[in-house]
């Protein structure tokens, strides 16, 4: 399994059933393919869609039925579409459960930056300011480190996506949740030790006595 | 009755130097025909609101490739290298604005309302120099109506009133605006005799198109 996967598979288990739930371009759409068994979520895309599924097969596709990244998507029964007022209204006004996003780095208070690295990459915030901001759970879906270089800091270096704190952290590595009292290690993957996760860490982690492995969707 | 006009009259009606709204995502109910037709006409200096600058050759990338468009008010230009070439290198001027706060700025111009109060962009760059009004306690940033010089949209259905029907997620920024602007320029995939679209089955109320373009081939 590739930490992709690894790390999609335990996002996967944070759904809760029957709830909205937007997945950020990239990683976090992989979560799409590990909805645990008996668990029935509506997924949202901002382009304005509640309810899309997989790709139909080739020669199927509609022109006019695309996720956020353009990509062709089908529509499952009970599916709706509307405008982009409506689709930030559901996420900025607390109707939206869920949202997993990538992230470029999450600091000790939880707060992510993932929309431009000043100079360099400027792709823009898109949806991502508003989905953190809105969202009832902000869970951040990405790799611990990014070449050798840890993207769990005391401080942001890179500008933040919002002030409002993130919920929860899923690396390959590990499940860290921020707290008022700082980044607490939740659980480990499999066969990562807490001392692992610790060296790749750069911002100080509050180690329970007990961390079990992750659980995987 | 709305006229149909074709892409090269539509893309006259846009002047050199006008804030243009340009509808669609990723160029997914974008107006295809008569971008086309500014790049022929060869249009400058435009200042484009949209929701991102879709792709190199696609939708609103070929205004850019084209050198069309000096600022562009978006959500979103990842998917597009070519417009943050152009940004870093000074020739085009990008402001980012949330895409939701987008969405809300644009409805705002088009409902009567100066501006929304949003939480998205407290406490980010994008709150710089912008009014934070407490509401209830908390911080909310004073986000300005956004409005234009022309809409140009998409839509799948048009009847000859102008009333405007889209599809599935080729709806997303249109009929906000559609009543954002004070020229409204629509490019249906189709347009019906009025009566055949139902009421229940209108997104935008004819009354705030001016012009429909031509369909593609007449029957």
């Amino acid at each position: 399994m590739d930490s992709k996967e690894l790390i999609a598979r335990r996002v996967a288990m944070e759904l809760v059933d029957n709830t909205l739930v937007n997945l950020g371009i990239g990683l976090p759409t992989l979560v799409a393919n590990y909805v645990p068994r008996g668990i029935h979520v509506f997924f949202q895309s901002e382009n304005g869609i509640i309810g899309f599924g997989a790709p139909p097969p080739e020669g199927m596709e509609d022109v006019y039925l695309t996720d956020a990244g353009g990509a062709f998507v089908s529509a499952l029964p009970g599916a709706v579409a509307f405008d982009s007022a409506m689709s930030f209204a559901l996420i900025r006004g607390g109707h939206l459960a869920m949202t997993v996003l990538g992230g470029l780095q999450v600091d000790q208070r939880g707060h992510l930056a993932n929309w431009m690295v000043p100079g360099l990459i400027v792709p823009g915030m898109g949806g991502a300011m508003d989905l953190v901001s809105g969202a009832r759970r902000v869970v951040v879906a990405m790799n611990h480190m990014q070449k050798n270089t840890s993207k769990i800091v005391t401080e942001l270096t890179l500008p933040a996506t919002s002030a409002r704190p993130v919920s929860l952290i899923v690396t390959e590595l590990a499940v860290i949740e921020p707290t008022s009292a700082g980044l607490v290690l939740r659980e480990t993957a499999p066969g990562v030790a807490v001392a692992d996760v610790i060296r790749a860490t750069a911002a100080a982690l509050i180690v329970p006595d007990s961390v079990p492995a992750m659980i995987l969707a | 009755m709305r006229t149909a006009i074709d892409p090269a009259t539509a893309a006259a009606m846009v002047p050199d130097g006008a804030t243009v709204m340009i509808g669609g995502f990723m160029g997914v109910g974008s107006p295809h025909r008569i971008i086309d037709a500014l790049v022929a006409r060869d249009a400058r200096d435009l200042t484009i609101i949209a929701n991102d600058t879709a792709r190199r050759g696609v939708g609103i990338g070929k205004l850019i490739s084209a050198g069309c468009v000096s600022r562009a008010i978006v959500s979103h230009i990842g998917t597009n290298p070519e417009t943050q070439k152009k940004m870093l290198a000074g020739e085009i001027l990008v402001d980012l604005v949330p895409q939701g706060t987008l969405a809300e700025r644009v409805r705002a111009a088009g409902a009567g309302l100066g501006g929304v109060l949003t939480r998205t962009g407290v406490g980010t760059l994008v709150a710089e120099g912008k009014t934070v009004l407490s509401v209830g306690g908390e911080d909310f940033l004073l986000e300005l109506a956004l409005g234009a010089d022309v809409a140009l949209l998409a839509a799948r259905t048009a009847d000859y009133s102008g009333n405007l029907a889209y599809a599935l997620t080729a709806r997303n920024f249109n009929p906000l605006m559609a009543l954002a602007a004070k020229l409204v320029i629509a490019e249906p995939d189709e347009i019906v005799p009025v009566g055949v679209l139902p009421p229940d089955a209108v997104h935008t109320p004819g009354v705030v198109v001016h012009h429909l373009l031509q369909r593609l081939r007449s029957v």
